[in-house]
């Protein structure tokens, strides 16, 4: 297909000039075609499977619930949607993880969420102000960490070693929770970090320094126990100025009805506390 | 063959079932364009366009997206030319090979690029205690991800263009003695320049919009690493008119780019 593509898309050099431009065009509208379809794979929220729908129905009313939640979440609250789907058989939870700010975008745009937890008030108040829910609920705390690759190649011990500029540091951009927060804490030490890059979400940042691209980063502490061992935490003290609240909310007209506020109630419950707890949050 | 050669269509009724998807398809591709000028920010469009951001990430992308095309010029025509005229073991394989970042998601390119040229990456590696040169969260960096996905849309179109070539102009010049390079010189490279303007012209395209690749290879940083396409996915989080201010500058450019060449080097009607 490639081939003919190929052929397609240069006509002989004795072709008058306007069939050039012609299948010039045809090749750029395919080739984009082409590579659209293989390059838009993920970050589409998710939607209920119609193969699920019709399965389900035979037991009752909808029993899909669908999780918008922050990236720094992916490990508790998966292990809390298994849970829920044991507690509520029949059911399945679908989850949405990314940057906080992007799913506020995205349920503001009309995403068919049923529960919006996110790493900040800031962002959770982009879907209040919406009207698109309910007043949200703290449900956990998060604290930064200097993350390091395993065996801390750069020699970092504190914050202010990545104000020196032969170490290279990753944040998360400031429109994103772990970047305001590392912001904060910055400027409560009062340091000047010039980082090399600016993620756009807090696992993005982990990956530069899981792969010892980055010598340093400001991450939760989260993600730290998350990356199991890969690599190191250091705890600083400027981290208390910049922590983290986490506030869910079932969503206004969530398509799961009643099952949407039931699994904010497992979030909120002791189990859900020690799943968080166990992934580093602190619970109020 | 003359009274076939026409330029009129062929009468008749057109036929509904091409006339319909046809419609469709082209809704399908202008409608989500019309929905940027409709929900754009007309009232305070100037003074957005006047932020230093907008401007830096709209030098920083035509740089790189040119760069990255000299780049594939340089090394991908030899590459079509190898292709499509030496008789190379196994070439269907290699053609395949060539053309995978065609079809590979850039966030995956983005990665391998990492794995290979990064700080820690089986070449890069290397490049750093040899050259102190790294890559990643370096406007050449994002040079080296633009080039990698781009490259195939130019191998394709000039190896296109060279098995379309009559290769009997190539043999004559050389019973008249002249060197495979002189030929490929004065006589290959001028037969499929057309087939280079339009290469040169997809890839530039495809480097102005590249974003997976770039994201995840060469960071985020503005004015270094933040293209166009960078600047509007991080805009989007809190700023979606910032955001839809960006896509039309980047839309802008490219429509004004793609009519251009067509003006300047493939004239037409």
């Amino acid at each position: 297909m490639l081939r003919r593509l190929a052929r397609r898309a240069v006509a002989p050099p004795v072709a008058p000039p306007v069939s050039v431009l012609m299948s010039l065009l045809m090749a750029l509208l395919m080739a984009v075609a082409v590579a659209g379809l293989a390059g838009c794979g993920g970050g589409r929220p998710a939607t209920g499977g119609a193969a699920d729908g019709t399965a389900e129905s035979a037991e009752g009313a909808a029993k899909e619930v669908t999780v918008f939640a922050a990236a720094s979440l992916t490990g508790s609250f998966t292990e809390l949607g298994r849970a829920f789907e044991a507690a509520h058989p029949g059911t399945s939870v679908r989850f949405n993880f990314g940057s906080s700010a992007t799913l506020a975008q995205q349920i503001v745009q009309g995403a068919p969420a049923d529960v919006f937890a996110a790493a900040s008030p800031a962002t959770m108040e982009t879907v209040t102000d919406a009207g698109r829910a309910g007043p949200p609920v703290t449900f956990a705390r998060n604290t930064l960490r200097i993350a390091v690759p395993a065996g801390n190649p750069a020699g970092v011990e504190e914050l202010k070693d990545l104000a020196d500029p032969a170490v290279k540091v990753a944040l998360c951009a400031e429109q994103v929770p772990c970047g305001a927060a590392a912001a904060k804490a910055l400027d409560a030490a009062g340091l000047a970090v010039r980082p090399v890059t600016l993620e756009q979400d807090v696992k993005a940042t982990l990956t530069k320094v899981e792969l010892g691209e980055v010598d340093a980063a400001l991450v939760y502490r989260t993600d730290v126990i998350a990356s199991a061992g890969k690599v190191e935490g250091i705890a600083f003290p400027e981290a208390d100025q910049a922590v983290n609240d986490y506030p869910i909310a079932a969503l206004t007209g969530a398509p799961a009805g009643p099952l949407a506020r039931r699994f904010v109630d497992l979030v909120l419950s002791q189990p859900g506390k020690d799943a968080l707890t166990k992934a580093g949050f602190e619970t109020p | 063959m003359t009274a076939a050669r026409g330029d009129g269509p062929v009468r008749g009724r057109l036929p509904w079932v091409l006339v319909a998807p046809a419609l469709l398809g082209l809704a399908f591709l202008v409608l989500p364009l019309a929905g940027l000028l409709v929900r754009a920010p007309w009232g305070t469009l100037p003074e957005r366009l006047a932020e230093p951001q907008v401007l830096e990430a709209l030098r920083l992308s035509l740089v790189t997206a040119s760069a990255a095309t000299v780049v594939c010029l340089v090394l991908g025509v030899p590459l079509a030319w190898l292709l499509a005229r030496v008789d190379l073991p196994g070439r269907r394989v290699v053609r395949a090979l060539v053309t995978v970042p065609l079809v590979l998601p850039p966030v995956v390119g983005g990665v391998a690029l990492l794995l290979v040229l990064g700080r820690r990456g089986l070449a890069g590696q290397w490049l750093e205690s040899a050259f102190g040169v790294t890559l990643p969260f370096t406007t050449a960096g994002v040079v080296v991800a633009e080039a990698f996905v781009a490259m195939p849309f130019l191998v394709i179109s000039v190896e296109g263009a060279l098995r379309a070539a009559d290769q009997r102009y190539e043999e004559a010049a050389a019973t008249l003695g002249a060197s495979r390079w002189t030929v490929f010189r004065r006589v290959t490279l001028p037969l499929v320049a057309p087939g280079v303007l339009a290469g040169a012209v997809l890839c530039w395209a495809r480097a102005l919009g590249e974003f997976g690749a770039t994201i995840t290879f060469a960071g985020n940083f503005p004015g270094t690493t933040r293209t166009m396409p960078l600047a509007v996915y991080l805009a989007l989080e809190t700023e979606p008119e910032a955001a839809i201010v960006l896509s039309l500058v980047l839309l802008a450019v490219s429509v004004v780019i793609l009519a251009g060449l067509r003006d300047r080097w493939v004239s037409g009607p």
